[in-house]
């Protein structure tokens, strides 16, 4: 992972950050996913950007600028661990999207660092409804290796991704089995060709650019992964893939693993638990849409969050870039049937922090956390709920989209200003 | 493929998902009332037994419903908060379901003698969910090569093409979409055609056959688009439609032929005698049901302006339209919907992901609504029918948010009383009053949570789901045997 967190690395993520606002957001339902657990009635500390303080009994120190979060519930902001934010305005459109290049022969070397496009106009309206940070995913193209993945939050400005190159993605199972050929047995020989290309680098390069399965260039780019400094995260849906990737876990100790998909993951959830690898899961499918996806069902998050499994939620049965914000219905939704509510915010805030490797950073309310606060006017995991107000790193965002603006346009008919002349 | 997954290009090739919908509208000729219209016929025509041997009439009922209700119980609910889905609330209120039928609904009712009484204290009784939009049996779970059977894309035009005839009663999703409340829904073709076909207008029961599902008596439903999709199916393929005129043009010499046949048909019925019949053309026969109101038009249409076109050329070959679908800028035009008598079909926050979708809001189901025009939700997919009422919760709470003053029982005529009118069934169902088909469920909760499931759902005042009783879970014959059988 490059990191623009190296900051934090090297000490000096204290320092405030100059634009940012200091001020204690008083008597809220706090949610710290903490040890502190829900601290009725309490008060947040923010300087510089960082939560300083989080307790019920803070003294405001004089002078402070105040929140008052009328009895809100008061939040990590939502960390969406799959999206396409930033790369697509319009799914349909070419010339809106920067997903996958599938006339192109790079694939491990594609960073969607280089497509990310902070203005996009779904940023804020994912922000307003609590999302703060997000995983930003490549789409396969040359083969089942998609490319590398950054992580970005919904400030704004050309500084949004605060981390790039944070994981590999590849797709096995069905869709690895059509990139590579027509069967799953293809997209493993692959797999491992591309593995041993990249251990083998850079001197099966010396001759020629080409390796087994990738070329020079994204044999560089798969070597982070084969020595486990990148994580490599895996669609993969039916139980005996899953298994399969269990194996190739044991086979490649130092490489670190996620699950995206995971439809059958519950019917091999002791196993998924021995080997620690986390799954990203959909929590409301529940059809069997495919051949490698019938044991799906509503009961899935709470069978692997009982067997002991590290699990975050997706949007992945609605979209990536406009609907991230529906997290907190479907992790509703996963309460509605069995998981618990602390379980249940945790897998869209916390947990995929963690999985990502900043959960010292993002996803809980506690000293030396970003100040990534949302204040829902309820439950958040309710759908009648929405956010109040937005931090990010401490800063106070606007709760208006372009989405709003159309509302607003068009919200009154009886006004006579032409609707053109209307902003 | 261009149509199923129009909605989620770009995810879906990210995800590998299988958007299992698009979007159509049904169409269709209704059946003709009963058989009094020459049903007896065996083929496709015959001569009317009590009139001239030469007048022709088509039997327009030819795949008859079958549908016959489970058997029920007498059932009083007690203690419930009510919603009556048009606009009633009523707090421990009680409701008595007799021989299919809502007999009573009120406060303080008796019991009869032998009645199946349920205490639902704390818990909520609305009407069934109807979703006017899905592609539930046409597009199917799963989502195999062999079941895309929702969109005709070999011509622009296939009014002639019904989708009850591609429906697969096995479709998994059915059994999700009772767990989910819906007790009616409306199939439709897709979306890649100007005229894609007629839809067909179920009940949410498990049956071997479609036939066995059909909504008795109800009106057939044409689904028409506008827009993107058909332009981009055929103008890819360098044929007309290539560009909205294209589409315009494409609908107007169709309801032209529609309208020169239904003169033949006049000609002859007036004077069988001396006027022939004309050929029988089944593209025509559902057109003609359109111009006649008897088929009612369920057009896929995103943009405002596109809209305002479409209500033009309705009045231009006089037919009505019912519904737009999607309809993602009705916000924009909701006086001319309700000039013209349109309802609006709207999903509460998807939307951009193509140009005609850009401009959604989350409010344009509820400031639709609050500025006059008829609207209501719908799903297109076979997740969100599940859980409409969630959807419509969202809808509520945006409006609010905005200074809409909209009551929970208001509301639920978004899933209830509003699409059972759009399809021509609202004085079978769509609302708990006395007499009508008692489609009921009790919801754990308030359905407008997240965290309130269906704990009881009534179709024809029989049990068709009930969560805690296994035994009364349908398990569709596709799931049977395989992972995930009985799962919710």
């Amino acid at each position: 992972m490059r990191m623009l967190i190296a900051l934090a690395a090297l000490g000096l993520a204290a320092i405030p950050a100059a634009t940012a606002q200091d001020f204690a957001i008083i008597n809220g339902r706090v949610i710290t996913n903490t040890g502190d657990g829900v601290i009725e009635n309490g008060t947040v500390l923010v300087r510089g950007g960082q939560i300083t303080g989080v307790s019920a009994d803070l003294a405001v120190p004089e002078g402070l600028r105040t929140v008052d979060a009328n009895g809100g519930w008061v939040t990590p902001g939502i960390f969406a661990p799959v999206s396409q934010l930033g790369l697509v305005e319009v799914g349909a459109e070419s010339s809106a999207r920067d997903t996958a290049a599938s006339g192109s022969s790079f694939s491990a070397s594609i960073d969607v660092a280089d497509g990310f496009n902070p203005n996009s106009s779904h940023l804020a309206v994912n922000r307003m409804e609590g999302v703060t940070r997000y995983a930003v995913y490549p789409s396969t193209g040359a083969n089942l290796i998609a490319g590398q993945g950054a992580l970005g939050h919904t400030g704004g400005g050309y500084d949004s991704l605060f981390d790039t190159q944070s994981f590999m993605y590849a797709e096995m199972g069905q869709s690895g089995a059509n990139s590579a050929g027509g069967s799953r047995s293809a997209a493993w020989a692959f797999l491992e060709a591309a593995f041993a290309d990249a251990r083998g680098y850079p001197g099966r390069y010396l001759n020629s650019p080409q390796g087994e399965a990738l070329g020079r260039t994204d044999a560089a780019a798969m070597v982070e992964v084969v020595r486990g400094r990148m994580p490599l995260v895996v669609t993969v849906n039916r139980a005996s893939d899953i298994l399969r990737l269990i194996r190739f876990q044991e086979d490649n100790r130092a490489v670190r693993l996620i699950i995206r998909g995971g439809a059958e993951a519950w019917m091999v959830a002791d196993e998924l638990a021995d080997s620690g690898i986390p799954v990203l899961l959909d929590p409301m499918r529940n059809l069997p849409g495919s051949f490698e996806s019938l044991g799906s069902t509503l009961t899935a998050a709470q069978r692997l969050n009982a067997a002991g499994v590290t699990v975050a939620y997706t949007t992945d049965t609605a979209d990536g870039y406009i609907n991230a914000r529906l997290l907190p219905q479907h992790a509703g939704n996963a309460v509605a049937h069995g998981v618990p509510w602390d379980a249940a915010f945790r897998a869209i805030t916390l947990t995929p922090a963690e999985i990502y490797g900043v959960g010292d950073r993002y996803g809980a309310l506690a000293t030396g956390y970003a100040a990534d606060i949302v204040i829902w006017d309820g439950d958040p995991l309710e759908v009648m709920s929405a956010p109040t107000h937005v931090f990010v790193d401490g800063e106070e965002t606007d709760m208006e989209s372009r989405q709003t603006r159309l509302r607003d346009r068009y919200a009154d008919l009886e006004d006579e200003t032409p609707f053109a002349y209307r902003r | 493929m261009t149509l199923r997954l129009h909605r989620w290009a770009a995810i879906v090739a990210a995800a590998g998902l299988l958007a299992a919908c698009n979007n159509g509208v049904p169409e269709d000729a209704e059946p003709a009332s009963d058989s009094s219209g020459g049903g007896e016929a065996e083929g496709s025509s015959t001569a009317e037994s009590s009139g001239n041997d030469n007048l022709v009439r088509h039997d327009t009922d030819p795949y008859p419903s079958t549908y016959e209700p489970l058997p029920g119980e007498t059932t009083l609910i007690t203690g419930a908060t009510i919603l009556d889905g048009i606009g009633g609330r009523i707090e421990n209120g009680s409701l008595l379901m007799v021989d299919g039928r809502i007999s009573a609904i009120g406060t303080d009712i008796e019991a009869p003698d032998g009645a199946t009484v349920i205490d639902a204290q704390g818990r909520f009784v609305t009407p069934g969910i109807i979703d006017i939009h899905s592609h539930l049996g046409v597009y199917p779970s799963p989502g195999a090569d062999a079941h895309s059977d929702g969109n005709e894309i070999t011509s622009p035009i296939t009014a002639e093409v019904w989708a009850e005839h591609s429906v697969w009663p096995q479709d998994p999703g059915f059994d999700a979409a009772l767990a989910g409340g819906v007790t009616t829904l409306q199939v439709l073709p897709g979306s890649a055609n100007l005229f894609g076909g007629r839809g067909i207008i179920l009940r949410n029961v498990p049956s071997r056959t479609v036939q066995g599902m059909k909504f008795p008596d109800a009106p057939y439903t044409l689904k028409m688009a506008c827009g993107e999709n058909p332009a981009r199916v055929y103008g890819g393929r360098n044929q007309s439609p290539a560009t909205d005129m294209g589409n315009m043009a494409g609908y107007r010499a169709a309801w032209q032929r529609a309208s020169d046949y239904r003169d033949s048909w006049n000609e002859h019925w007036d004077d069988p005698d001396n006027n022939n019949p004309p050929t029988r053309d089944l593209e025509l026969d559902t057109l003609m049901g359109a111009l006649e109101g008897d088929i009612l038009v369920q057009m896929h249409c995103y943009r405002a302006d596109q809209m305002a076109q479409v209500i033009d050329m309705s009045q231009e070959f006089g037919y009505q339209v019912t519904a737009f679908h999607h309809a993602v800028e009705a916000y924009k035009i909701p006086d001319l919907l309700a000039d013209a008598d349109i309802c609006a079909a709207v999903w509460a926050d998807w939307g951009g992901f193509k140009m005609e979708a850009y401009d959604t809001i989350r409010e344009n189901l509820a400031l639709t609504h609050a500025n006059g025009a008829c609207a209501m939700i719908h799903s297109d997919d076979s997740l969100g029918i599940q859980r409409l009422n969630q959807e419509i919760a969202k809808a509520l709470s945006d409006g609010r948010r905005m200074g809409l003053d909209i009551s929970e029982a208001e509301a639920w005529a978004w899933v209830s009383s509003n699409p059972a009118r759009a399809l021509g069934i609202f004085d079978e169902t769509g609302s708990l009053e006395e007499g009508k088909r008692a489609d009921v469920v009790i919801w754990s909760a308030n359905p407008y949570s997240t965290y309130a499931v269906a704990d009881q759902v009534f179709i024809d005042g029989a049990v068709l789901y009930d969560r805690s009783d296994e035994t009364r879970q349908t398990v569709r014959d596709f799931r049977l045997g395989l992972p995930g059988e009985g799962e919710d």
